[in-house]
């Protein structure tokens, strides 16, 4: 089982805009909230209220500076300059690609990591995984972690241990699930993302929209040199009007230029100028 | 990545077992074994002890370790598995050693048997090698020098103790074993050293690469995506030893390398000396593959740590 299937013609995943992507973390609640209670679930922390939380989730918003090579970052801005940062933020959703030949499953030495045949999803079998941990030492992208706790700490008063690897399952018990409604057969984190950053669909398919979406947004893989061949894309963020990715400047900073103001505040200037 | 004790204790010891079987088996096989049967049972229950002790706290490693039988089912992709299954196989060939140890080991099931005992060592060696190695983010593991490290390793470790417990045997003493162990002391240390060459003059991976956006310009992580630390900063992105590297890793060649081969230059100029420098030399060389090998986890940079945001100073 842990042998890879021969390539599907349906291989569902996301596809993430990073244009769109405002940072909210609504994704990552949705998710963690969803499979908390859905069919893989719970999914609950260790020490949630004490000072050293640490749980799983399966999708995580980072954010970054980005700094055109010419620009001055916000590290290098002096304090109180104007002429601080002209660098874009980019939020970074990171959450399991569901890559077409990846090494998470090869690795397994139990079957419990395991690629769906039919669309593609890779899973864990949760009866199987000894915990071993060596899936999530093979994937780049920490689509793994481990879940230490099996049940909220509130319903059991002895330490109940998990000890099995924990990953996205794009939601497979919502998209086929025939109890809900049409529209909401979707990952939850879709589902939740306001500003439609979040798009889930068949990549094997030329014609779906996602499809169709990556090829006039030129959607790329995340470090393609592993060859695992991530099937969800990412969007990059869309160049200014000016071409640039540089964020127009908002404010003016100290420096006037006389010859751009009215006559009479230029006639002002003059004077105080002597 | 984070060094954990049970797969550091496990690969060490387990190492110098296998290795110490390996070399038994290849002399048996070869028919230039020392004759009786005290030194066949006993190096083999040294490597009897360190393999299952290894072997059982590798274990304490699982999450589940109640599940590790499952383990041993998917050899036809995992080498984790296959080491598994090696590790097991090995008992076989140990036993059957052990059974047919008749004083001369000119009887030809013995020299069979530790034929195999020998291949089934040396696979068991290979297979946890190649566990590491074929692990594509980890690039400090992906180096050529890993695998005959492992292997030269073990075979260092598991020949200082085999020769410890000959040593006692007067007249076994001088001659190509020891000089056989020198060498494999200089060429391990050697490798080593170049390993460590190679790996630090690697760059780490960077923000601006892991996330495509370097295409944009400079990236430069600006908010994590949690405030506290998780299983990825914790188990991917472990930096302590950094700080301490070159003294740890002067202490890992002295012990592993520089005092076995004083050791083994002292016994052959004065024999008597072999009663405590012998084993001397057996433990500096496991004390030193600890440190070597708690450095290769410590030190060893997991690609996805890229991803996070990096403490300054």
């Amino acid at each position: 089982m842990t042998a890879l299937p021969p390539p599907s013609k349906k291989k569902l995943g996301l596809v993430i805009d990073l244009d769109t992507c405002v940072g909210c973390h609504a994704c990552a609640v949705a998710c963690k909230e969803w499979n908390d209670g859905g069919q893989f679930g719970p999914l609950p922390d260790s020490d949630p209220y004490g000072a050293d939380p640490v749980g799983v989730w399966f999708n995580r918003v980072h954010t970054y500076e980005v700094a055109p090579h010419d620009a001055n970052s916000i590290a290098d801005a002096r304090p109180g300059s104007f002429q601080a940062s002209t660098s874009n933020v980019v939020h970074f959703p990171r959450s399991c690609l569901h890559c077409e030949t990846p090494d998470c499953v090869t690795v397994c030495p139990t079957g419990a990591s395991y690629k769906r045949a039919e669309d593609g999803i890779v899973l864990v079998d949760e009866d199987k995984c000894i915990g071993c941990q060596l899936c999530a030492w093979a994937c780049p992208y920490g689509a793994r972690e481990i879940s230490l706790e099996r049940r909220h700490p509130a319903q059991t008063g002895r330490p109940d241990k998990r000890g099995t690897m924990q990953k996205c399952t794009l939601c497979v018990d919502r998209i086929y699930n025939e109890t809900l409604d049409e529209e909401d057969r979707q990952p939850a984190c879709v589902k939740a993302c306001p500003t439609r950053a979040r798009h889930f669909g068949d990549i094997g398919d030329p014609d779906s929209a996602i499809s169709k979406l990556v090829a006039e947004r030129g959607g790329y893989d995340l470090m393609p040199e592993f060859g695992y061949k991530p099937v969800n894309k990412y969007l990059p963020p869309r160049p200014r009007r000016d071409g640039s990715h540089m964020p127009a400047p908002m404010l003016q900073g100290e420096t006037v230029d006389p010859a751009r103001l009215p006559p009479l505040l230029r006639w002002l200037d003059k004077v105080l100028s002597r | 990545m984070k060094p954990a004790l049970s797969v550091i204790f496990f690969t060490v010891l387990a190492g110098a077992g296998y290795g110490l079987w390996c070399l038994m088996g290849g002399a048996l096989a070869l028919g230039v074994y020392p004759p009786g049967r005290g030194n066949v049972l006993g190096p083999l229950a040294i490597g009897f002890v360190f393999v299952s002790v290894g072997l059982l706290s590798s274990t304490l490693h699982l999450g589940r370790p109640g599940r590790a039988w499952r383990a041993f089912s998917q050899w036809d992709s995992s080498w984790l598995s296959r080491e598994g299954l090696a590790a097991m196989a090995t008992y076989l060939p140990m036993f059957a050693v052990a059974g047919l140890a008749r004083g001369e080991h000119e009887f030809i099931p013995t020299r069979v048997a530790g034929g195999i005992l020998c291949l089934c060592a040396l696979a068991t060696l290979w297979c946890t090698a190649r566990i590491y190695t074929s692990l594509k983010p980890i690039a400090a593991w992906r180096d050529p020098r890993v695998l005959p490290l492992y292997l030269l390793f073990g075979l260092l470790s598991g020949g200082l103790w085999l020769w410890a417990y000959l040593a006692f045997n007067p007249g076994l003493l001088a001659g190509p074993f020891a000089l056989a162990l020198l060498a494999l002391a200089a060429i391990a240390a050697g490798v080593k050293l170049a390993y460590w060459k190679v790996v630090d003059a690697k760059p780490a991976d960077s923000a601006g690469h892991a996330t495509g956006l370097e295409t944009l310009g400079s990236v430069r992580p600006f908010e994590g995506p949690t405030t506290e630390g998780n299983y990825l900063t914790r188990e991917m992105a472990f930096v302590l030893a950094r700080k301490h590297a070159h003294a740890l890793r002067r202490y890992a060649v002295t012990l592993l390398a520089l005092v076995p081969i004083a050791a083994i230059v002292l016994i052959l100029i004065w024999p008597s000396t072999h009663v405590w420098l012998a084993p001397l030399a057996a433990v500096s060389c496991v004390l030193g593959l600890f440190v070597e090998r708690w450095l290769f986890f410590a030190q060893a940079r997991h690609a996805v740590a890229a991803y996070f945001p990096v403490q300054q100073g």
